[in-house]
């Protein structure tokens, strides 16, 4: 068997979203709402602008883990997250969302570790509760 | 129209089945951005352990949301989609999602509350393989905001 490693310094990186990648996320994951792809209707619904879709901003911030565990996404055992804020994509730019991890617990007896992740944009926290059990 | 309490506790036969293939992998991993070769090259998900390229950790939702179109779809539950929000979503992997699955996914409705004015739908999505055995359980909130 294989020692299984983990790299601290995986768990913080700076994300970046364009509205084409908002279109690839709609087309690889079926979400086709248009509130992630038509700014006048996100507006229209008393949106700010056009929004990322919440789990493109989970699924992003989930790689951070799954580099944590040697890029391994079998390791990932468990993740779930509250979406408290909204990832607002304006037109021709590109947006960063900062994630950060910590180790929040390990079990040695089940082999795991509960990784907890924060990810902010433009000052605003966008995920809550986020947090993922690992196999160590 | 506010949603409909008495779709709680409901069932949905199962929805699927879902063939998962290298190429829905890539194309997701992609578009989040993803940096493990395990979603691309089945040589190196081989070398984890893995039969074949892995899911990432959120891959499920592209199959839940399938199944969750069931309740969302229906005119009698009364949710509109345009007032619709992501509240909490959570994936539990029983095994890991590999290309060559496939899968079925059973809708259950949890709970559905009211708090605030908005519409609070809570529901877990089953999915299993072709064997019948367990591989992610999904679970989700949505908020259908009130109108104000």
């Amino acid at each position: 068997m294989a020692e299984l490693t983990t790299d601290p310094g995986a768990l913080t990186r700076t994300v970046t979203v364009d509205r084409a990648q908002l279109v690839d996320y709609a087309n690889a994951s079926g979400d086709q709402n248009p509130i992630h792809q038509d700014a006048e209707f996100a507006r229209s619904v008393g949106l700010p602008d056009l929004i990322a879709h919440g789990m493109w901003t989970m699924g992003a911030a989930l790689d951070v883990v799954t580099a944590y565990v040697g890029g391994d996404p079998g390791r990932v055992l468990s993740c779930s997250t509250r979406f408290t804020g909204m990832v607002v994509v304006p037109e021709g730019e590109t947006v960063e969302v900062l994630v950060e991890g910590v180790v929040r617990k390990t079990d040695e007896e089940a082999g795991t570790q509960t990784v907890e992740l924060t990810a902010t944009c433009a000052g605003e926290k966008v995920l809550g509760r986020c947090q993922a059990v690992v196999r160590a | 129209m506010a949603v409909n309490p008495d779709y709680a506790g409901r069932e949905y036969p199962p929805a699927g089945p879902f063939q998962v293939t290298r190429e829905q992998i890539e194309a997701f991993a992609d578009a989040i951005g993803s940096t493990s070769p395990a979603h691309r090259d089945p040589a190196a998900a081989q070398a984890l352990g893995h039969g074949d390229v892995v899911a990432p950790p959120t891959f499920a939702v592209s199959l839940s949301q399938q199944c969750e179109a069931q309740l969302i779809r229906d005119p009698e539950a009364g949710i509109d989609f345009s007032r619709v929000v992501h509240g909490e979503e959570g994936f539990t992997h029983h095994r890991p999602i590999t290309a060559g699955d496939s899968l079925t996914g059973v809708l259950h409705v949890d709970r559905i509350r009211e708090a605030g004015g908005h519409g609070m739908v809570s529901t877990r999505v089953e999915l299993r393989d072709a064997d019948g055995q367990p591989v992610t359980t999904v679970t989700s909130t949505i908020v259908v905001r009130g109108e104000s």
